[in-house]
């Protein structure tokens, strides 16, 4: 059986602080090099932890309790950490949420942008300059040069987004960890993110896992997609299959609810409370989680 | 409608000070710093009180036989004389046991001045803004700009020595600090909800600020009370010890400490001890000062 | 900040330097002891006391002295001791060198100790060593300049005595200085011996000032190093796998720095003030241990000189600052 160039399985974790609180539950995921996949799921269902347990960046109030991550082959939880650091932003990165926080206010963009290169490929500066500029062309940002020379409180959320993009795929990565990086953003500037992030994702073929609660934006640019409740895998498969047959109540209910384009005067549908019920019923959780 | 809201306010204000105490005294407790620092002061307090029932020898009583006697344990010691003798023959730990009457009195007088000066000044220029803001804070630079210690040096030579000018002239120093402390305080509290509110029923601007804002601001400013009176501490040691605060005959810690840099070589004790004393009591203010902050914050936070 | 703003604080800063005249000025004239008294022989007949006075313009009304005085301030003359009968210009100028280098010593010092210490809670961050390191300098940040320079005068200076407790450099060491700044010239001029000399004099001020500053660089400087580390830039860069001490070093130091210097500046500035007792209490030649003396003698000339010279350090070190914040602010327009 051919491995899967990243799969997840039987993931579990608790919080340190509540031990009766699961964090996640027996999470199984499968990813292909150069696969898309969307991580979908209201606030608190699990979708930022498995991110950060990707990126080995857990914070401390998150244990986990079974499972194993295994990229290329090697489990990423049982690794020694010298290796780890060497996978985790050369072959593993990460595209953050915030463009404003993300990017450190007191250094110049050029400065920023070359870090990787310079510490990981060893470029010098010349070398680096000119590829940060190649960067910065890639993601199709105008002016490249006074951008390099810029700090970021004097671009646009829309550029400073860009520019995380570019740092990203910089050295090449064989997966990205999206975490939702277009919700900070105005919505005119979504759609152009996404399809950047896409394109970028093609021209390298690296692999995306792509963190986020709009479905329509898993329709947008994700080949296949995770539905997380509470901490456990509600229902997974291709998109196209997914969103056109749901085999899950809860799915079919999450897609009512989006507002659609081509039926302006069907009304924004909440998820019915039964469904929740039933959910709850399955995972077997007592009460809502506000 | 006048006096329905001034009933309102009265059973309001009536309410809110009498659980006061209660809300406020159980998590002071609970800082620990409050409690160690707090209980050593009032053990110096009680030192301070009970001083003539508490030291061993009269501090001002001299022997001139008995000059520079060494702390007990130590070869050549005089039995009752537990922390030596300076070269006046002059009971150590006696003067040392008096002298927190001199550095207790300062702290508390001078520390207290200052504060209702610099409040109220605070309060003028934060809450009624503009013109008395403008001049208050220019008065409050121009005071700035002076160095204390130089400043303190120069009123107490001018007033004369004696504890009256000593006080004073902390007191004409330091009520800067209160004043900018109480000032951004109360420019803060004006912005919040509660003032508007306030505002909008139809308090008068005076009214608001002592029944409402005040309460506010004081727990900013009791802690730094706690810090004013370690300061206040050393700065009459500082005068003692350049011989400008009371007679040498008065015992005060700032002026063993003179005393004793002038014999440190041949008599350390005369020198460490007040100085041991003048330290603790100045760590003890300050942890006060820094748990009462701790510990009032949230409490009164509204 | 712009150009405006600049003349605008020089014109605050002269303004509140004449506030600072008038009070000193009028605080000396109340004084109940006679300055003149102090300096005359005991033969002196009252015809003889009545022409000093005269000389130094004591007999004048309050605010005809103040006119005159300030205005030969303005030429450039603050008058003649009446301690020491000699111009009080040339005075504060003697003086002045050994303050600067001193304050300019201890400021070096604190901000090195206290940065190192400072990074170094930073690097520790979540360990045992952190809530250490926060309570030990909660004990140094207790402890204000006099009581330092008192326990190092007992043991560096007698328990421990390697330091000299007195005075600025050896007197045998010889003393043919261009200027008075002895420590820079002597460096300049390759008289390694003189200044290593000068170098010892100077330790236990320096640390007796520098300590408190230090602590204060500690205790702002790690806690805004503290909030810098938890920014998503600090993740993105542990990420792209930099060294610990280079996170706190490239990354959060630049962030960090901003607030720490607003708030060391204002130490600078009490600092300065302490050098007078600082001074007295290890007999430095500086310009605060000559405040001292000016005072307990009531040289009014002198005082007046010296207390303007401290007013105008500390403005000039505010507006300092203030430049510097804004010179360091990638958000201003003065960034460089």
């Amino acid at each position: 059986m051919t491995q899967s160039f990243v799969a997840i399985q039987g993931l579990s974790a608790i919080s340190t602080r509540d031990a009766s609180a699961p964090v996640l539950r027996d999470v199984s995921l499968t990813l292909e090099k150069g696969e898309v996949r969307g991580l979908v799921g209201e606030s608190g269902a699990g979708k930022s932890t498995i991110a950060k347990a990707l990126l080995g960046i857990l914070p401390s109030t998150v244990k986990i309790t079974g499972g194993f991550i295994r990229f290329e082959g090697r489990d990423l939880l049982a690794m020694p950490r010298r290796e780890l650091a060497d996978i985790m932003g050369r072959d593993i990165t990460l595209i953050p949420q915030d463009p404003q926080t993300a990017l450190n206010p007191a250094r110049r963009i050029e400065a920023q942008l070359t870090d990787g290169l310079r510490l990981r490929l060893g470029m010098g500066k010349t070398d680096a300059h000119q590829r940060a500029l190649q960067l910065l062309d890639e993601v199709q940002i105008r002016d490249p040069k006074r951008v390099l020379n810029a700090y970021p409180h004097e671009l646009s959320g829309g550029m400073r987004q860009r520019i995380l993009i570019a740092s990203a795929f910089a050295l090449n990565p064989k997966l990205v960890v999206a975490d939702e990086p277009t919700t900070a953003l105005d919505v005119t500037v979504q759609k152009e993110i996404l399809r950047l992030i896409r394109r970028m994702q093609e021209a390298h073929g690296t692999a995306v896992i792509f963190v986020t609660h709009d479905l329509g934006v898993v329709a947008k640019i994700c080949d296949s997609v995770t539905l997380l409740y509470a901490g456990k895998v509600i229902e997974d498969g291709k998109t196209p299959d997914l969103l056109m047959a749901p085999k899950h109540a809860y799915t079919s209910a999450l897609i009512a609810a989006g507002p659609r384009y081509d039926r302006p005067d069907a009304g924004l549908e909440p998820v019915p409370e039964a469904v929740f019920r039933q959910l709850r019923a399955e995972i077997g959780i007592a009460e809502r989680r506000v | 409608m006048g006096d329905l809201t001034k009933t309102a306010t009265t059973m309001d204000t009536a309410f809110r000070f009498r659980s006061l105490p209660m809300k406020t005294i159980k998590p002071l407790l609970r800082e620990p710093r409050v409690v160690i620092a707090g209980g050593f002061l009032l053990i110096l307090l009680l030192i301070a009180l009970f001083a003539p029932y508490i030291a061993p020898k009269d501090p001002l009583e001299q022997d001139l036989m008995l000059g520079n006697m060494p702390p007990a344990n130590y070869p050549g010691a005089e039995p009752g004389y537990y922390l030596g003798t300076d070269d006046l023959g002059r009971d150590v730990l006696s003067r040392v046991l008096y002298g927190s009457r001199i550095a207790l009195t300062v702290a508390f007088v001078a520390a207290s001045l200052s504060a209702i000066i610099g409040t109220l000044l605070g309060l003028a220029a934060g809450w009624y803004g503009r013109w008395a803001d403008r001049v208050i804070s220019r008065l409050v630079d121009i005071w700035m700009a002076f160095p204390p210690v130089l400043l303190s040096v120069l009123l107490v030579a001018v007033m004369g020595s004696g504890l009256h000018s000593v006080i004073a002239a902390i007191v004409i120093i330091d009520w800067t600090r209160f004043c900018r402390v109480v000032r951004a305080e109360t420019m803060a509290q004006a912005r919040l909800d509660y003032v508007m509110a306030a505002q909008t029923i139809g308090f008068s601007r005076s009214h608001i600020l002592w029944r409402e804002i005040l309460p506010n601001v004081a727990p900013v400013l009791i802690a730094l009370v706690s810090l004013e009176m370690g300061i206040a501490v050393i700065v009459e040691a500082i005068l003692s010890f350049v011989g400008l605060s009371l007679s040498s005959d008065i015992p005060t810690w700032g002026g063993m400490i003179a005393q004793g840099r002038q014999m440190v070589h041949h008599g350390w004790w005369v020198f460490v001890f007040p100085l041991l004393a003048l330290f603790a009591t100045v760590l003890a203010f300050n942890q006060l000062g820094n748990g009462l902050r701790t510990a009032l914050d949230p409490v009164m936070r509204r | 900040m712009t150009a405006s703003d600049l003349l605008n604080r020089l014109v605050m800063a002269v303004l509140t330097l004449m506030g600072v005249a008038v009070i000193v000025f009028c605080l000396l004239r109340i004084v109940p002891g006679d300055p003149v008294a102090m300096m005359i022989s005991p033969s002196a007949t009252p015809a003889d006391i009545a022409a000093l006075r005269a000389h130094y313009g004591l007999d004048l009304g309050l605010p005809q002295q103040f006119a005159i005085w300030f205005g030969d301030v303005l030429k450039g003359d603050f008058g003649t001791s009446i301690s020491q009968r000699r111009d009080v210009l040339e005075l504060i100028g003697g003086r002045l060198p050994a303050t600067l280098e001193l304050a300019f010593a201890a400021l070096v010092f604190g901000v090195l100790t206290g940065g190192m210490i400072a990074v170094l809670g930073a690097l520790a961050r979540g360990t045992k060593l952190d809530p250490a390191l926060d309570f030990i300098n909660g004990l140094f940040l207790a402890v204000p300049d006099f009581v330092w320079a008192l326990a190092l005068v007992l043991l560096l200076g007698v328990f421990w005595p390697v330091f000299p407790l007195s005075g600025r450099i050896d007197p045998g060491l010889t003393t043919d200085f261009r200027t008075d700044f002895y420590l820079i010239e002597s460096l300049v001029t390759f008289k390694f011996a003189a200044f290593a000399d000068i170098l010892a004099h100077m330790v236990m001020p320096m640390l007796a000032l520098g300590l408190p500053l230090a602590a204060i660089v500690v205790r702002t400087l790690k806690e805004a190093l503290a909030e810098a580390m938890v920014q998503d830039y600090v993740l993105l860069a542990r990420l792209k796998g930099m060294s610990p001490l280079r996170l706190v070093l490239q990354e959060a130091l630049r962030n960090a720095v901003g607030p720490t210097l607003t708030l060391t500046g204002v130490q600078f500035t009490f600092m300065i003030g302490g050098t007078v007792i600082v001074e007295r209490i290890f007999s430095y030649p500086g310009l605060g241990n000559m405040a001292i003396d000016a005072v307990i003698n009531r040289d009014l000339p002198l005082i007046q000189g010296i207390v303007l010279t401290f007013g105008a350090i500390f403005i000039l070190v505010n507006i300092l600052v203030d430049l510097i914040a804004a010179w360091l602010n990638p958000r201003s327009a003065a960034h460089g």
